[in-house]
């Protein structure tokens, strides 16, 4: 371990390289289904994905169409002019032996990604995003003289977004990370599903005493955000304990060991490749039209940013905040944050709402106690009654939960939700006749609290209350019962 | 023998209008082809021969034909397939070790197209190693003898294609042409060898030497049947990004009319290196052209010179990337006795590839490795482009070029093969059209030392029809 005053005299600098899978239905230069996830090894291929002689890659128009909106989503727009180019080197895995990828003229040129930490707001850079296609994957048996390859991967769409070297702490950079999944989820460039891989972290880490930059390492392919913290962690402390040894830090490619909770060493940088770049002739240049950006940017939906501005407009805590910000791009086809801005109009029902979604639904939905799926007005009626119902005292906070996981549990949502809630037993009764036959049984069967409160004990009050709350099975309104307590005592 | 004269087959439209009516049957047509094939084995211009899928196919044809249905264009029409086309059922080597064995699981567009049309692959023609050189000597099976003279070669790289035309095996024969490919086997074996415009013809399911560069194009014994063949194989093509849409004009309108047009003489290919005998024979034959009305004058691509060097930085660049996917892993060739992977790459490809295609590679990687990109393949692109600046100003002033297609006529067998460079100067007249992407033809003009001689006749980009029809007017002169 290295004590935190030595740790304090060094600076750290990290760069972060994402390789994000694109949402589109087919690969990028064949026409061949995109969905690797649960389809047998090598069903996903044509010609092209094989690299059989006389094959050319066609441009899939739809994977421009992400990276546009990728643009947006990393405050940045698509580059009028970008071309492909092929990065050569020989692996069983790469059929043509290159990578069609876009070299010096990428897609995106410039951005930049908000994040927040410890309250403080810090913008990130972003150097490039280029496209590229996926290679295949190899697969080496232990024991085996073979290794196996499996090609359905090969030409699925990837965008590398490429970072400024902006971040100083492993904190930062597991924001950013977090961060871009957030954007390329909510700009829905990609289902990002980090368990199948389709988002994938290169991080750089080197640390430093003086204003020079350190050597860096780049610990490549993590596929998690804690992964991304962890690494920087580990690798800012190796760091520091080789330079406090008097030793150099060698440039190099690492791996991280998720069982060890360790980085280790995959190879140096002395045996780079050279991947003899050059432009594809077989593809022309992308050129893309202004009215085409045009269309796009008024197409972006709403991004984190945004909703941050609004939800925290009405009151909600950061924490809550980004509780819903997660949830709403969760599995499933579960929306909250459209429910919210259909109510901006009714802040106050508006921020209620995503309380009751952040407490409620939320909470439950992931412990798998509400199942039911509805259509956003269906769910814009249930909490548009459940609003009024609560300010209208018909229903008490406990009885909303309840009254949440019965409907959201329902088949269809309820045809008239005041019958439902009466037939569940989940309103509250206001009827005075009603709860004043309690009040006065209640005041008979407690004479001495009710004496005490006559002689100005109020505090007594509140047992009588709850009396009536408890002989009224929670139903009675307990500020009615109150107020018929303190009436039949001549208050 | 007197090849290319005796017309053994009709025009190809005569032939498919019999087929189509009964006259002439489909069947016989295919056996007469591979009765040619075998009658001509010592020339050595196929590879294989497709028999068995042709003679069924001609079998289904006849009986269409007998039911009156519509066959098409190229209606029972055999025709020969450079090596380097994907054919169903045959093998597609490219003339190469590496890829022996490899049996197509796809087809050529071009040759999809043929077949839309009726017509039958009966063979695979010879070429030159992945369409690397300019002779045949460079495949790795055999080289194939000129028909003219059996010591010499047909030119290449499609240079079974052109002795296969050449000797009646079949009325035409598909080509490609990546810096005089097509144009001078035609030039050598006395037959007509178009190369369109780039991306003209979609180059899906042949196998690429330089992407940048390859055009697919005809062999035939005459224009017309050239521009047939080009009508059907012509236009945009899903599976190729670089492919153009076909002029709305049919390519067999072929409706010219020769007074006033202004024919330039490219004066960088009509040079004094061109052997005296040839030069003769082209000024004759341009002489002709003057008669009939052109309008001829000078014009020069001042860059021209520099073409070549141009050609050979930014083809083998090309070729290197483009010939990494044989690697003996996935099909093709593999050296059985590797041990590790390392092993595997060196010796399938170091075994595979014959001596052109390694040279090439190691051209090609030379001039794309880091520190040297920006001093070759850069600046090489950057001359690229002036020269098509050079020839768009040039054809602001002419209408056609013309000019020689070779300094020499075929040369003898293992006269260069030891001298890639002097090889190399055998494209010297033609690689231009390739870098500009512009369509140019070879056509004979006549006959010099008994061997043919041919003409280059040259167009602006996309006005392959216009060249076409002036080089059917140029072959009534020069008949």
């Amino acid at each position: 371990m290295i004590d935190p005053k030595t740790r304090a005299k060094y600076a750290t600098t990290i760069g972060i390289e994402c390789h994000v899978q694109l949402k589109t239905k087919t690969k990028l230069f064949a026409a061949v289904g995109n969905d690797a996830r649960e389809a047998p090894p090598n069903s996903l291929v044509s010609h092209i994905c094989f690299g059989l002689p006389g094959a050319l890659p066609v441009l899939n128009e739809a994977a421009i169409g992400l990276a546009a909106r990728a643009a947006f989503a990393l405050n940045s727009r698509p580059q009028k002019f970008s071309k492909f180019d092929r990065k050569h080197y020989f692996y069983p895995d790469l059929p043509k032996g290159y990578q069609i990828t876009q070299y010096d003229e990428p897609i995106i040129v410039g951005g930049s990604v908000e994040i927040e930490v410890d309250g403080e707001t810090k913008r990130v850079g972003i150097t490039r995003a280029h496209m590229e296609e996926d290679a295949g994957k190899s697969t080496h048996q232990a024991g085996q003289d073979y290794s196996l390859v499996d090609l359905n991967r090969a030409g699925t769409p990837l965008l590398e977004i490429v970072s400024e070297p902006d971040m100083h702490s492993s904190a930062e950079a597991k924001a950013y990370v977090r961060e871009l999944y957030l954007l390329m989820r909510y700009a829905d460039v990609s289902d990002a599903n980090l368990y199948y891989g389709n988002m994938r972290f290169d991080v750089n880490v080197s640390v430093s005493k003086t204003e020079t930059l350190g050597t860096r390492t780049e610990t490549k392919n993590l596929n998690s955000f804690r992964a991304v913290e962890k690494t920087v962690d580990y690798e800012v402390d190796r760091q520091i304990e080789l330079l406090e040894k008097g030793k150099a830090i060698a440039q190099e490619t690492r791996g991280w060991d998720d069982a060890k909770q360790k980085t280790f060493s995959q190879r140096s940088k002395e045996d780079v490749e050279d991947y003899r770049y050059m432009p594809d002739p077989d593809l022309p240049p992308i050129i893309i039209e202004q009215s085409y950006i045009d269309r796009v940017e008024k197409e972006m939906p709403s991004m984190p940013g945004e909703w941050r501005k609004r939800l925290s407009g009405l009151g909600l805590e950061p924490a809550a905040v980004e509780t819903l910000l997660d949830a709403e791009v969760e599995e499933g086809q579960v929306s909250y944050l459209p429910l919210i801005d259909m109510l901006l109009d009714q802040p106050e029902a508006a921020k209620q709402t995503a309380n009751w979604q952040i407490n409620v639904e939320v909470p439950l939905r992931r412990e798998g106690k509400i199942t039911s799926i509805f259509s956003d007005p269906e769910m814009l009626e249930i909490y548009k009654w459940l609003y009024r119902s609560s300010k209208e005292r018909k229903v008490s906070s406990n009885q909303a939960k309840d009254f949440l996981v019965a409907a959201l549990n329902e088949k269809q949502v309820p045809a008239n939700l005041d019958d439902f809630a009466k037939q569940k037993g989940l309103v509250q009764v206001s009827d005075e006749g009603e709860i004043a036959k309690i009040v006065e049984q209640v005041i008979k069967d407690n004479a001495q609290a009710a004496e005490d409160v006559k002689s100005g004990e109020m505090k007594a009050i509140g047992f009588l209350v709850g009396q009536v709350m408890k002989a009224s099975k929670g139903k009675a309104n307990p500020k009615l019962a109150q107020d018929l307590i303190k009436r039949q005592l001549g208050l | 023998m007197d090849p290319g004269t005796q017309g053994q087959w009709p025009p190809i439209k005569d032939i498919a209008a019999k087929v189509q009516s009964g006259e002439l049957k489909a069947a016989d047509l295919v056996e007469q082809a591979l009765e040619a094939i075998a009658d001509n084995k010592e020339y050595d211009a196929i590879i294989a021969t497709t028999g068995g899928r042709a003679r069924e196919r001609a079998k289904d044809i006849d009986a269409r034909a007998a039911k009156g249905q519509e066959i098409g264009r190229l209606a029972g029409v055999p025709f020969i397939a450079k090596d380097n086309f994907l054919v169903y059922g045959a093998e597609t080597t490219a003339a190469s070790n590496i890829l022996k064995g490899f049996n197509a699981p796809y087809q050529a567009t071009a040759v999809n197209k043929l077949e839309a049309e009726g017509a039958i692959c009966v063979a695979k023609a010879n070429l030159d190693a992945f369409a690397h050189g300019s002779s045949t000597e460079n495949s790795d099976f055999f080289t194939t003898k000129n028909p003219y003279d059996m010591a010499r070669v047909p030119g290449g790289s499609s240079g079974g294609s052109a002795a296969a035309v050449a000797l009646q095996m079949a009325p035409f024969a598909t080509g490609t042409d990546t810096g005089s490919s097509i144009r001078l086997p035609a030039a050598f074996c006395g037959v007509v060898g178009f190369k369109p415009t780039y991306g003209l013809v979609s180059r899906s399911g042949v196998v690429a030497m330089a992407s940048s560069l390859d055009v697919i194009g005809p062999l035939a014994r005459n224009v017309e049947d050239a521009a047939l063949v080009l009508d059907v194989i012509a236009g945009r093509d899903n599976l190729d990004s670089t492919t153009i849409e076909k002029d709305p004009r049919p390519y067999t309108d072929l409706s010219f009319d020769l007074k006033g047009v202004k024919i330039g003489i490219l004066k960088e290919y009509m040079d004094d290196s061109i052997a005296p005998g040839i030069k003769t024979q082209l000024q004759q034959a341009i002489d002709k052209l003057r008669a009939a009305g052109a309008n001829i004058t000078e014009v020069s691509i001042p860059s021209m010179p520099l073409s070549l060097a141009v050609y050979y930085i930014l083809c083998p660049a090309e070729v290197s990337s483009n010939l990494s996917r044989y690697d003996g892993q996935r099909y093709g060739y593999t050296y059985p006795e590797a041990k590790d992977l390392e092993e595997s790459y060196s010796q399938s490809r170091g075994r595979g590839f014959g001596k052109e295609a390694k040279r090439r590679i190691m051209i090609g990687t030379y001039v794309l490795s880091s520190g040297y990109y920006d001093a070759y393949y850069k600046r090489a692109q950057t001359v690229r482009t002036k020269l098509m600046q050079e020839f768009e100003t040039a054809f602001s002033k002419v209408d056609f070029m013309v000019g020689a297609v070779s300094p020499t006529g075929p040369f003898k067998i293992g006269e260069k093969a030891s001298d890639p460079l002097a090889m190399y100067l055998a494209d010297l007249f033609m690689a231009g059209a390739n870098l500009a992407g512009i369509p140019s033809i070879s056509i004979p003009a006549g006959i010099n030392d008994n061997l043919p001689v041919g003409l280059q006749l040259m167009a602006p980009q996309r006005a392959d029809r216009d060249l076409l029809a002036l080089a059917k007017q140029a072959e009534e002169l020069l008949a």
